[in-house]
C-alpha cells in the first residue's frame, strides 16, 4: 500500500465522510439526499433481494452489443483507412469535430426512424464508441515501424494476413485503449438513452425513480452505475499500464 | 505552402458534401415517414428562425451554457493548478478524475435536479460538471510538462507565487490550457442541451423533445441539424486557433 493510495482512499473516505455529516446535519435534506451510509444499505437490501437483475441485465446486455459491433468495425475500418490515404485525410476533420457533436441529440430522430426500442439506444452507443476506436487504431498503425511493413511483404503476407499477424498485433496497447474508450462510451450512449427516452433498462428505472421521488431506488442504481463503470475503467487502465510497462514504454 | 494551407480546406469541402450525400440518400431511402431532406430541412429552420418561440428556446440554452462555460473555465483552472503544483495532490487525483471522466455523468443528473429544482441552475451546474474535468485535466498535464528550466529561472528570480503563476505558468501553460478550454466546450455544450433533453421548460433541447411527442420530424431535424451545425463550426474554428497555438 503506497503512500499514494493510502491518499486516495482518505480523499473519498472524507468525501462520504462529508456527505453522511451534511446529511445528518440537515444541510443536504432528506429529499435531496438521504446519507451514504442508507444508500449503502438500500443498495445491500437492492442485490440481495434481487430486485432489477433483469433491468439491469438489459442494459448491460445492450452496453455489450453496443461495445462489440463498434469495437469490431472500429478496428476493421481503422485498418483499411490507415491504407487509403485521401480517405483519411477527406474524413479527419470529422474525427476531429466528432466528439464537440451532441450525439445525444440524434436520439429523437433515430426513436421516429426505428421505434422507441433497443435499436435507437445501442446505434447511439455505437456512433458514439466507433470513432474514438477508429482514431486509436489509426493512432496506433502510425507507429509501426517500417521495417516490420518490410518483413510482412518479403514474407509474402498477404493485407489481411498483414494486419491480424503484424500491424495490429504490435498495436496491442492502442487497441486495449481503443477498447477501455468503446466501453466507456458505449455505457454513456446506452444507459444515457434509456435515461432520456426508453420503456426499460437501468437508465429508465432511474428516471422513473426520480419522477415518483423514490430515493431508496434511485440512489443505489445511481451507485451501482457508477461502481460498474469506474470498475471496469480501473481495470482496464490497470491492464493498458501492465502492457506498456512490459513493453518499456511507460 | 499554399498547398499545405488549401489541403485541408479542399478535404473538409469534400466531407461536407458527402456528408450532405449521405443525408439527402439516406432520406430517398428512409422517406417522408421519419425524414427531411437537406434542403426542407433548411427551409424549415429558416421558417422557424422568424419565430419568437425559437429565440425563446436558444436564448435560454445560449444563456446556461455560457454561465457554465464561465464556471467551468475558472473552476477547472483552478483545480488544475493547484494539483498541478502540488505533486502528491496531482498523483492522487489525476486518476480520479480520469475515472469521473468516464462515467455517465447523466446518471447524476437527478440528484443535480433534486440539489437545484427543475429550472436554469440545474441546467448550468450540469453542463458546468461535464466542462470542468477536461480543463481541469488539461490544465494539470500543461503545468506537468512545463520545462523545469523555466520553473527554476522564476526560482532564482525569487518570484512570488503570484508573479510565478500570472508570469511563467500560465504563459508556458497556454497551448494545452486552451485544447482543455476547447473539449470543455464542446462538453459543456454536450451537458447543457442533454439536462435540457431530460428535463427542462426551455431551451433546445426541450425543444428537441417536444417535438418527439408531437412527432414533428421538421422540428426534430431542423434542430439537430442546428445544434450539430453550432458545435462543429465553433469547435473548427477553436481547433484552428489551438493547432496554431501549438505551433506559432
Amino acid at each position: 500500500m503506497s503512500r499514494l493510495r493510502l491518499y486516495q482512499l482518505a480523499i473519498i473516505a472524507g468525501f462520504i465522510l462529508l456527505l453522511e455529516g451534511l446529511c445528518l446535519a440537515g444541510v443536504i435534506d432528506k429529499v435531496t439526499m438521504p446519507p451514504p451510509h442508507i444508500i449503502v444499505r438500500d443498495f445491500a437490501r437492492m442485490i440481495l433481494a434481487g430486485r432489477y437483475f433483469g433491468e439491469i441485465g438489459k442494459s448491460l446486455a445492450n452496453v455489450l452489443l453496443a461495445f462489440a459491433v463498434a469495437y469490431v468495425l472500429g478496428v476493421a475500418v481503422g485498418t483499411i483507412l490507415h491504407s487509403y490515404r485521401t480517405a483519411r485525410e477527406i474524413l479527419d476533420p470529422l474525427f476531429a469535430t466528432y466528439y464537440a457533436i451532441p450525439v445525444f441529440a440524434f436520439y429523437p430522430l433515430f426513436i421516429v426512424m426505428f421505434g422507441l426500442g433497443d435499436g435507437p439506444q445501442l446505434l447511439i452507443g455505437i456512433l458514439l464508441a466507433i470513432v474514438a476506436v477508429i482514431v486509436t487504431v489509426l493512432n496506433g498503425l502510425d507507429r509501426v515501424p517500417p521495417v516490420l511493413k518490410k518483413t510482412a511483404r518479403v514474407n509474402g503476407l498477404n493485407p489481411l494476413q498483414t494486419a491480424l499477424r503484424v500491424t495490429l498485433p504490435f498495436c496491442a496497447p492502442y487497441l486495449l485503449t481503443a477498447a477501455k474508450l468503446a466501453l466507456a462510451y458505449a455505457f454513456i450512449g446506452v444507459i444515457g438513452s434509456e435515461f432520456i427516452l426508453a420503456r426499460s433498462g437501468m437508465g429508465y428505472e432511474i428516471s422513473y425513480a426520480y419522477t415518483n421521488f423514490d430515493n431508496a431506488t434511485m440512489y443505489p442504481l445511481i451507485l451501482l452505475i457508477l461502481l460498474l463503470s469506474i470498475t471496469a475503467n480501473s481495470l482496464l487502465s490497470h491492464w493498458e499500464r501492465v502492457l506498456l510497462t512490459r513493453r518499456g514504454q511507460k | 505552402m499554399e498547398k499545405v494551407g488549401r489541403a485541408p480546406l479542399l478535404n473538409t469541402a469534400v466531407l461536407i458534401a458527402g456528408l450532405f450525400l449521405f443525408w439527402e440518400l439516406a432520406y430517398r431511402v428512409v422517406g417522408e415517414i421519419a425524414l427531411r431532406s437537406p434542403w426542407e430541412t433548411m427551409q424549415f429552420l429558416g421558417g422557424l428562425m422568424q419565430t419568437d418561440v425559437f429565440w425563446f428556446h436558444l436564448a435560454d440554452t445560449l444563456k446556461a451554457f455560457t454561465v457554465a462555460l464561465a464556471i467551468a473555465v475558472v473552476l477547472g483552472l483552478f483545480v488544475g493548478f493547484a494539483l498541478g503544483l502540488h505533486r502528491l495532490s496531482g498523483d492522487a487525483m489525476e486518476p480520479m478524475l480520469v475515472a469521473l471522466y468516464s462515467i455517465p455523468k447523466i446518471t447524476l443528473y437527478p440528484i443535480i435536479l433534486l440539489a437545484f429544482g427543475i429550472g436554469i441552475s440545474a441546467k448550468i451546474a450540469f453542463g458546468a460538471i461535464h466542462g470542468i474535468i477536461p480543463v481541469a485535466m488539461f490544465t494539470l498535464s500543461a503545468i506537468r510538462t512545463i520545462r523545469p528550466i523555466l520553473i527554476k529561472t522564476g526560482r532564482v528570480l525569487k518570484l512570488n507565487p503570484t508573479v510565478m503563476v500570472r508570469e511563467i505558468l500560465f504563459p508556458a501553460a497556454v497551448p494545452e490550457i486552451f485544447t482543455g478550454i476547447r473539449v470543455g466546450f464542446s462538453l459543456t455544450l454536450i451537458g447543457t442541451v442533454l439536462g435540457e433533453m431530460f428535463a427542462a421548460q426551455r431551451g433546445l433541447g426541450y425543444l428537441l423533445m417536444n417535438a418527439i411527442s408531437l412527432y414533428n420530424v421538421d422540428l426534430i431535424m431542423s434542430v439537430t441539424f442546428l445544434l450539430v451545425l453550432l458545435a462543429a463550426s465553433v469547435n473548427t474554428l477553436l481547433l484552428a486557433i489551438d493547432r496554431r497555438l501549438h505551433h506559432g
